[in-house]
Parts: structure tokens; C-alpha cells; sequence
């Protein structure tokens, strides 16, 4: 058979039922868009959270004071102070592939310079802090580890906080009272927005953790130690020798449960895309269900056409058309409309995305896969829709056909 | 084997079932058809004439006897065989024209070309069709929908179309059933002259005025041919048209 007028003739049906075409073809718009936005919504929030996972930084290692289970007791993480300062530097020296350890303790309070104050979060931190994190400051300098050994009164501060105590003025150089303890402001952090959790991570201050346990918070246990390892391919190994090494040193005998926790960077991403990846697949299932109802459309739309040009179907048989003739034809006029129906489906899938970021400032991410999954998709709608009513013409009878009035 | 035979029926019979009861429309019918030859199909309806053009036409097959077109037997092809023989071999004409809708009398002209011809280039189906157009006299009315043509320029279309794959056999179903009298035999005309020009022509009229335009008159009464003879006073349709003009002047 011959293609390109086969296609004229399906491009003809098509054109003479505009209407009835159109708004066929819009189920199909309809589905496919909204598919790509959400999709492209799930993926987006995915992105965003993974962006967050990795800006804890490369292979790296989180340890807690506490585990699930203590002694009967849960705790929860950083619960009880079980991680003492020694245990840090054990994992500093023997542990083989660990390029970087920062000391953690943590805690709320009121922060004050002149005449303004501001509730923000105290973090102690070694000095590797903010290379393990990646974060570097937009201004000034980091603290050093001479200032950790004199644990100096010297800090950096978030973004959020700079601007709640000192407005559009410099805070380098300035001193900020922490506890009535006079701290000297070395840098400003880059921001970095709110964490998957909605905390405000600019709404923070860091300094030498020996400066936060003697001046600010007190205690001499650590809430979490953070281990960053050289080579991606070590994590795992060293996250068993960090267990091992924690509990003998802890003294706990086989079979009894750890009393600290580690995580490493990729259990917590894993637990954490976990959610986004259920809502995109739940969003996009939803979408699908109007991608089918419109290949629904399609079926009965093409149902219609068929009956509706039975004499026609009887005078192409007599003429020489063969079954599988007429069923490709009436295939082509259900994949036209499905395709053509993806097609502006995905512009419009994109283009509802695109709003949805910048007017609700929701993150979204539409990927080449995701598109063309979608056209794939939308053209097997068409096939499949589209089969039964073209096999039931070319099973048509020429003689019934040609006498169907 | 007699090789003038274009077509040979053996013993057709052809039967429907509706329900528990059969219902016989054509019984037993042996007939030969030779190459050149313009029949006349003639019956009332319920005859079984039109089943045994459905049958001749390759649309239908018999239920037991056989068939033979061209010396091959098609009693036992397949519906996608008996589509390639339609579309080689035969071509049809009907009473309703049949032509698509909304469609130029070339692309109606072309249509069987759509399911054959695959080496022919787009402008060669094109000359093709306008040739056939120009010899039933349709020149210049190639871009002309159905709905703008009068009933036998349409007709004429739907001939175009029947010729365009130059088949062995026109099948001709009550082709002036839809005309007026001067139509009617402008078609005749038509169709003498091709016959003249070796193509075998079957024709179902139930008109005897139509029938005398053929050679032979073949009339099936209760699915059994009853009668089977030559035509001695032969109408000639050209002749017709000529004393029509003139009458007319």
C-alpha cells in the first residue's frame, strides 16, 4: 500500500471533523500535560531534596551520640551524650581514608549586638566544617583550627542572621553576645535556603566547638561527629571500622546494642528521595489516569468514524484494499490525533510547569526522558486505542459495507 | 480446457444461513463466460443474481462449486487474495457510483492505484488518471468533487475508477438504475466501446431496453439460470445518441 496518500487520507478525516478532532485531541493535550507538569513537579521536589543530601557533602560519614535503641530506652539521635571529644580524634587517627572530621555540638539561643536581638541556632563545629560541607563564606574568613585549640571567641554567621541583627550593615568585625560572651564576627556564609525539613539554614551561627562547649553551651559530650572520607569507594568499609572502633572503645560487649548511630550520606538521601520519589510516581499516575480517559476519547471518537464511513471502508475493499489496508489507515488517523494531541500536550505540560515555578515558586525539573517517554506514550495510546475500532473496519464484510446505508 | 473461457462456474452454489433455516440463493449454476464477451445479468430480485455477481466479483465465495477466473480456480483463495484479484483484475461499477466523498474525481480515479502500483511515481498515477478521466470523456473535470458532477459524470468517474488498473472484467451492478434514459445510454455507449476493445463485460440490470445493449442475456429465476441466449436485435448505443442529437437539432 501506498503511505503518503494514506496519510492524506487520514489527515483529510481528521480536518473535515475539526471539532470532533480537536477536542479528541484535547483529552489526549489534557493528559499528556499534565503528565509532563507532574512529573516534572515530583521531580523537581526530588532534585531539590537531593541538592540539600549532597550539600551535607561528599562521602560523608554522620555519627550520633545515642542510638534507636539504648538499654531498653530510645533516645533518639544526638539524645544521650555518649560521643565524647576523644572518640573524635580516635576516628581522626585510626580510622585509614577519613580526609576530614568536624566535632558537632548544638544549640538554640538568644543572640544580641547593640541594640538588637535574635533567637538563631549555635552550631560548634571544627575547623574542616565547612570544607566537609562545602560552604564557603560570601565574605570575611573561616575560623582556623588555632582558633578551635584556644577555643577563641570567634565565629561565622548565616545570612538570615546577619541580617536580623545588623541589617544592610557589615558584620565582619563586629562582636555579636552570644550568653553575654562577646564573639568576634569572622565571615558570612554563602545561603543556602530552607533544608527538606523548611528550617532556615542561614538562620545559624558556627564556631570553634571548643568555644561552644566551654563558653556557650557546656558539656563535654559531642552530639554528632561528622566524617568526611577521601574516596567513595572506602565509605562503606570505613562506616563498619568506625562501629567497631566506637564500640570497643564505648566497651560494649558483643550482642548488646551500639549506643551511637551512623548514618552515611547516602542512607539519608536514600530515606529522604524516598518521599518525593513516591509523590512524582503518585502524581504521574494520577496524570495518567486523564492520559487515559482521553485514549478513551480516541477509541470512541474513531468508533464513530468508522461506522460513519462503513460505504467507504466497502468501496476501498472492492477496489483492492486489503484488511490489514484499512486497519493501518484507520491506525495512522488514531496515531495522528494522539501524537499531534502529545505533541501540543507536552508544550503545554512544560509551559504549566514553567508557571508553576515562577508564580508558586514550586521547584520543577522536566527532563528529555520524561518528554520523550511521554510522546512514546501517548502515541502507544493511540495504537492501542486506536486497534480495536480499526480492526473491527478491516474485519468488515465488503458486500455489508457497500450496502450500509 | 477451453482457454477463451475468462470465466467458468462449476456447479456454484451459494448458501446463507439465518437462524436453523437455510436459505439457498444460488443452486447449482455452471456457466462460462469467454474472454470479449458483454452479458447481461437479468432477474428479479431475489433471483440470486446479485449473489452470483457478489460471487463473479469476487466479494463473496461459493459455498461448494468452483470458480475459475482467468483458468486459476478462486473458489478456496483467502480474503486477502481475493483483494489482490479484485483489485488486478476486476473492476466494478455500481448503481449508486459509490465514488468518496469530498474527494476529486482524480483521487476517486486513482484509488485503486493506493492499494497496487507501488513503483508508479506521483505524477505518473497523476497522468494515468487523467488519461482514463479524458477517455470516458471527463477532460477537464479532474478536480471536480462528487457533489459538483451530475449522476453521469459521476458515473463516469466510478468507470474511470473500475479501469484504471486495466482489469480482464468489468462488473457492472444495475449501472442505470440511478440514470435517466439519455444517460443511460450515454453509458451503453461507453461501455460498447470498451467491450469493442476486448474487455469482458458482466452487467446486472433487470431492464430488458438495458439488456438489449449486450450480446448474450443470461436470466436466473429462484438461484437457477433459466435462460441463457444471444441477443439477436442488438441495441447499439452510439447509433442511439446520433438520432438523439439529431432529433434534438
Amino acid at each position: 500500500m501506498r503511505l503518503a496518500p494514506t496519510f492524506n487520507v487520514a489527515y483529510r478525516a481528521l480536518r473535515r471533523n475539526k471539532m470532533r478532532s480537536v477536542l479528541t485531541a484535547l483529552g489526549i493535550i489534557i493528559g499528556v500535560g499534565a503528565v509532563i507538569a507532574m512529573v516534572g513537579i515530583g521531580n523537581g521536589a526530588k532534585a531539590q531534596v537531593e541538592a540539600q543530601i549532597a550539600s551535607l557533602g561528599e562521602n560523608v560519614i554522620l555519627i550520633f551520640s545515642g542510638s534507636t535503641t539504648s538499654s531498653g530506652i530510645r533516645t533518639g539521635w544526638g539524645g544521650a551524650g555518649t560521643l565524647k571529644i576523644e572518640d573524635a580524634e580516635a576516628i581522626r587517627r585510626e580510622v585509614p581514608g577519613v580526609i576530614a572530621v568536624s566535632e558537632e555540638v548544638v544549640s538554640t539561643t538568644q543572640v544580641a549586638a547593640g541594640n538588637q536581638n535574635w533567637f538563631t541556632r549555635i552550631y560548634g563545629e571544627s575547623a574542616d566544617y565547612l570544607d566537609i560541607r562545602q560552604w564557603p563564606l560570601v565574605d570575611g574568613a573561616p575560623f582556623t583550627a588555632q582558633d578551635v585549640r584556644s577555643a577563641n571567641k570567634v565565629c561565622v554567621i548565616g545570612r538570615t542572621t546577619a541580617t536580623q541583627i545588623y541589617g544592610n550593615e557589615n558584620p565582619i568585625g563586629q562582636i555579636l553576645r552570644i550568653k553575654n560572651v562577646p564573639f568576634t564576627i569572622l565571615g558570612v556564609l554563602t545561603p543556602k535556603g530552607l533544608s527538606p525539613q523548611g528550617v532556615d539554614q542561614d538562620d545559624i551561627v558556627v564556631m570553634p566547638y571548643t568555644s561552644a562547649m566551654k563558653r556557650v553551651i557546656g558539656g563535654t559530650t559531642l552530639r554528632n561527629i561528622n566524617v568526611q572520607i577521601g574516596d567513595a569507594s572506602q565509605v562503606e568499609a570505613a562506616q563498619q571500622q568506625i562501629i567497631s572502633l566506637l564500640r570497643q572503645r564505648h566497651n560494649i560487649r558483643p550482642g548488646r546494642d551500639d549506643d551511637f548511630t551512623v548514618r552515611t550520606q547516602q542512607e539519608i538521601a536514600e530515606a529522604a528521595t524516598a518521599t518525593s520519589r513516591v509523590m512524582t510516581v503518585l502524581l504521574g499516575a494520577i496524570a495518567g489516569v486523564s492520559l487515559l480517559v482521553g485514549g478513551i476519547g480516541i477509541m470512541n471518537i474513531m468508533l464513530v468514524s468508522v461506522t460513519e464511513r462503513t460505504r467507504e471502508i466497502g468501496v476501498r475493499m472492492a477496489v483492492g484494499a486489503r484488511g490489514n489496508d484499512i486497519l493501518t489507515q484507520f491506525l495512522i488517523e488514531a496515531v495522528t490525533l494522539s501524537s499531534v494531541g502529545g505533541v501540543i500536550g507536552i508544550i503545554c505540560g512544560i509551559a504549566a510547569s514553567r508557571i508553576l515555578s515562577i508564580y508558586a515558586n514550586w521547584p520543577t525539573l522536566i527532563s528529555i526522558s520524561s518528554i520523550a517517554i511521554a510522546f512514546l506514550f501517548s502515541a502507544a495510546v493511540g495504537v492501542f486505542f486506536g486497534f480495536y475500532p480499526a480492526r473491527k473496519a478491516a474485519a468488515l464484510d465488503p458486500i455489508e459495507a457497500l450496502r450500509y446505508e | 480446457m477451453n482457454n477463451d473461457a475468462l470465466v467458468r462456474l462449476v456447479e456454484v452454489h451459494k448458501i446463507y444461513r439465518t437462524g436453523e433455516m437455510e436459505v439457498p440463493a444460488v443452486r447449482s449454476v455452471s456457466l462460462e463466460i469467454r474472454r470479449g464477451e458483454f452479458v447481461a445479468l437479468m432477474g428479479a430480485s431475489g433471483s440470486g443474481k446479485s449473489t452470483l455477481m457478489n460471487i463473479l466479483g469476487c466479494l463473496d465465495r461459493p459455498s461448494s462449486g468452483q470458480y475459475f477466473l482467468d483458468n486459476a480456480d478462486v473458489s478456496d483463495l483467502d480474503r486477502n487474495q481475493l483483494a489482490d484479484i479484485r483489485n488486478r483484475k476486476l473492476g466494478f461499477v455500481f448503481q449508486n457510483f459509490n465514488l468518496l466523498p469530498r474527494t476529486s474525481a482524480r483521487e476517486n480515479a486513482e484509488l485503486p492505484l493506493v492499494y497496487s502500483a507501488q513503483h508508479l511515481s506521483r505524477p505518473q498515477l497523476r497522468e494515468r488518471a487523467d488519461r482514463v478521466l479524458a477517455s470516458v470523456g471527463l477532460a477537464g473535470r479532474e478536480d471536480h468533487y462528487p457533489s459538483q458532477l451530475s449522476g453521469g459524470q459521476q458515473q463516469r468517474v466510478a468507470i474511470a475508477r473500475a479501469l484504471i488498473n486495466e482489469p480482464e472484467m468489468l462488473l457492472a451492478d444495475e449501472p442505470t438504475g440511478n440514470l435517466d434514459s439519455r444517460t443511460s445510454v450515454e453509458i451503453m455507449a461507453i461501455f460498447q466501446q470498451l467491450n469493442e476493445h476486448g474487455i469482458t463485460i458482466i452487467m446486472v440490470t433487470h431492464e430488458q431496453d438495458i439488456a438489449a445493449y449486450a450480446q448474450r442475456n443470461v436470466a436466473m429465476r429462484d438461484g437457477l439460470i433459466r435462460d441463457d441466449h444471444l441477443v439477436t436485435r442488438r441495441s447499439d448505443a452510439k447509433n442511439q445518441l446520433q438520432h438523439l442529437s439529431a432529433s434534438t437539432l
